[in-house]
């Protein structure tokens, strides 16, 4: 009997043959990762439940990024990235990427992605539950908690249900007004956030596989908002060419049977295809842009791991490219390399930077910052009442900082759109 | 571990995501510090809207004042309880609050594995919906051997899905305690 690329994956992992969904395997993991939210408490686990010899089972595993509360001044945050400076001193982690050092990253997924840790055919296990972003890589990626993460840096095994798989094939060329976020809306409008909860989402068709790794990415990071264990892509040239360009590391690619059972298929043509919002308050309201087009802005929000990639931010310039945004707009790029490629990247000879900066965009440092609202002192946060457009992952009440705002979450292209003209806007309008 | 579950019933919606449980902004307090941790304790739950915290009539305080736990001991959700984030911070603020037991239609897996795999509180899944069935403040009574939830105040008793694979966890105490009963952290 065939299998799914997420069955054959684990299989291998879990050093078998063969796996079906439904059972328990123990897997041995190939990448542990964790921040400064989740990695302290993991950290203080292993040292409780290992003992004062505890080990970690493979220090060049584990991979630390600080990003989550990184420009604050809660003294708390700050007390957590001096616990992962002190591991990672006290241990020798050379993976651990500091907060004011040149060594500091941004959010962590895309990091990851960007310093070549995440690879085809491995197992990647994370103490956040976007962890299922690295999954458009071919590989098997998915979020845990401290308690088993801290069983992980001390066994580097762990215990997991093998996941069924649905599949979601998008066929046809993508249109212009169309970005990755609005595909991912459709489908959690489609099946809504517990449709895929305990399962694998396949992403396949020509449409998926025209896309770069980052939007591909864009996908897997919200496999979780339908409740997924994780998302995945097969592996292909796209996919290759992004790895090998950081790093030699080997790597396996895997392909779904013909004959792998699927739970459920989802098949679409992405030229019947709208721009997507999800209204408050949740990722599965979903809307086309056209319905809620009109409804009035205190602020939009270009970033996170979800929505603040090159390709994002490329997306955003080219509407806001020569206009002034009407409400506040938050440019937060997902890692330094993005903030620096902000600089160099170029529309009409002029940087994607300029272009925001002149627009009146407030422009900030690389983090998680107000995508999961943070400390009070975090940049674009929520406060009561406002009403915000983003290109973030979740929007269930308070996500951003305020349980009295209401966040709609849209592609950058609309989030753009939307800032130029203060009410929410089909992007449409302006390609 | 328990037999029993005894405590009174705090009632909740669909969907109630790890940022309700515990909103991401407290998420900085150490977990391990006996004092600072109670924080986690006081915060908990503070993230749902107040017109939806304690259905059906909803504008009911989880934790009352400056206290650090609540005088509810059962949570009774809906489908989805816990989606969202990865924080462990959740079932272990509801643990802090002195929440013994979930009771929902179903549960994010993330949620669901810390709950167990931490020891914080006992996951249990209905058979059908119960949130509509159940008021807040009405006495629970759970019986972990037969798997069935008795509301003492209406009368009405109801069916809970069997723990199965994570019975033996639950009863270790977490999954170390299993571990090292079952071998695995020896090999």
């Amino acid at each position: 009997m065939g299998m799914t690329i997420t069955e054959k994956i684990l299989a291998k992992a879990a050093k078998r043959e063969f796996v079906e969904p439904g059972e328990n395997i123990w897997l041995n993991v190939d990448v542990l990762m964790t921040h400064d939210v989740c990695g302290p408490p993991t950290i203080d686990i292993w040292k409780r439940e290992f003992g004062k010899e505890a080990k970690i089972w493979d220090k060049d595993k584990l991979v630390i990024f600080p990003d989550h509360y990184i420009f604050t001044k809660n003294p708390q945050a700050n007390r957590n990235v001096d616990l992962l400076r002190e591991f990672a001193n006290e241990y020798g982690i050379k993976n651990y990427y500091d907060v004011g050092t040149d060594r500091y990253k941004g959010v962590c997924h895309i990091a990851l992605a960007e310093e070549g840790y995440n690879l085809p055919g491995t197992v990647l296990f994370g103490t956040d539950s976007h962890t299922c972003t690295s999954g458009a890589f071919g590989m098997f990626s998915t979020g845990v908690g401290n308690t088993d993460a801290a069983f992980i840096l001390g066994t580097g095994k762990i215990w997991e249900k093998v996941p069924a798989s649905l599949k979601f094939t998008f066929n046809g060329k993508m249109p212009n007004y169309l970005t990755a976020k609005d595909l991912i809306l459709k489908i959690l409008g489609d099946i809504t956030t517990d449709g895929g909860t305990y399962k694998a989402l396949e992403f396949d068709g020509d449409a998926i596989f025209s896309l770069p790794m980052e939007e591909r990415m864009t996908l897997t990071n919200m496999a979780i908002e339908v409740g997924a264990m994780n998302g995945i892509i097969a592996a292909d040239k796209v996919t290759e060419e992004y790895v090998k360009a950081r790093t030699d590391k080997k790597y396996e690619l895997y392909q779904s049977d013909e004959d792998a059972k699927y739970v459920k298929k989802f098949s679409y043509d992405v030229s019947q295809l709208e721009p997507s919002v999800a209204k408050p308050h949740s990722p599965d309201n979903y809307s086309t842009v056209k319905d809620v087009v009109g409804t009035k802005l205190t602020k939009c929000y270009v970033g996170s791991c979800t929505g603040g990639k090159l390709p994002d931010f490329i997306s955003a310039a080219k509407i806001i490219a020569g206009k002034e945004v009407k409400v506040p707009t938050f440019i937060v790029p997902g890692s330094v390399n993005i903030a620096r490629q902000l600089k160099e990247e170029k529309i009409n000879g002029e940087t994607l930077y300029n272009i925001f900066e002149k627009a009146g965009c407030t422009i900030a440092e690389a983090s998680c910052a107000a995508c999961l609202g943070g400390p009070a002192d975090t940049v674009g946060r929520a406060t009561d009442g406002e009403v915000i457009i983003s290109t973030t992952n979740r929007n269930f009440p308070g996500r951003m900082g305020s349980k009295k705002s209401a966040v709609y979450l849209a592609s950058p292209l609309s989030v753009a759109a939307s800032s130029v003209t203060g009410v929410i806007t089909d992007p449409r309008e302006f390609l | 571990m328990e037999k029993e579950i005894i405590g009174k019933a705090f009632v909740l919606g669909d969907n109630i995501d790890t940022d309700q449980i515990i909103p991401a902004e407290h998420l900085v307090y150490s977990l391990n510090d006996a004092d600072e941790s109670k924080k986690y304790g006081h915060f908990a739950l503070s993230g749902v809207p107040f017109e939806q915290s304690g259905l059906p009539e909803g504008k009911i305080a989880f934790i009352n004042g400056e206290r650090n736990d609540s005088d509810y001991k059962v949570i009774v959700g809906g489908a989805n309880f816990g989606c969202g984030s990865s924080r462990e911070h959740a079932p272990f603020a509801l643990e802090k609050a002195g929440v013994k037991a979930v009771v929902a239609e179903s549960y994010a897996r993330i949620f669901f594995r810390n709950a167990v795999d931490g020891g914080f509180i006992v996951p249990y899944e209905t058979k059908e919906k119960i949130n509509n069935k159940i008021k807040t403040n009405d006495e629970i009574v759970i019986n972990l051997v037969e798997n069935k939830l008795v509301n003492k105040t209406s009368g009405e008793s109801f069916e809970l899905k069997p723990l199965g694979d994570i019975l033996p966890i639950i009863e270790a105490g977490n999954i170390f305690e299993y571990a090292r009963k079952s071998g695995l952290m020896n090999e």
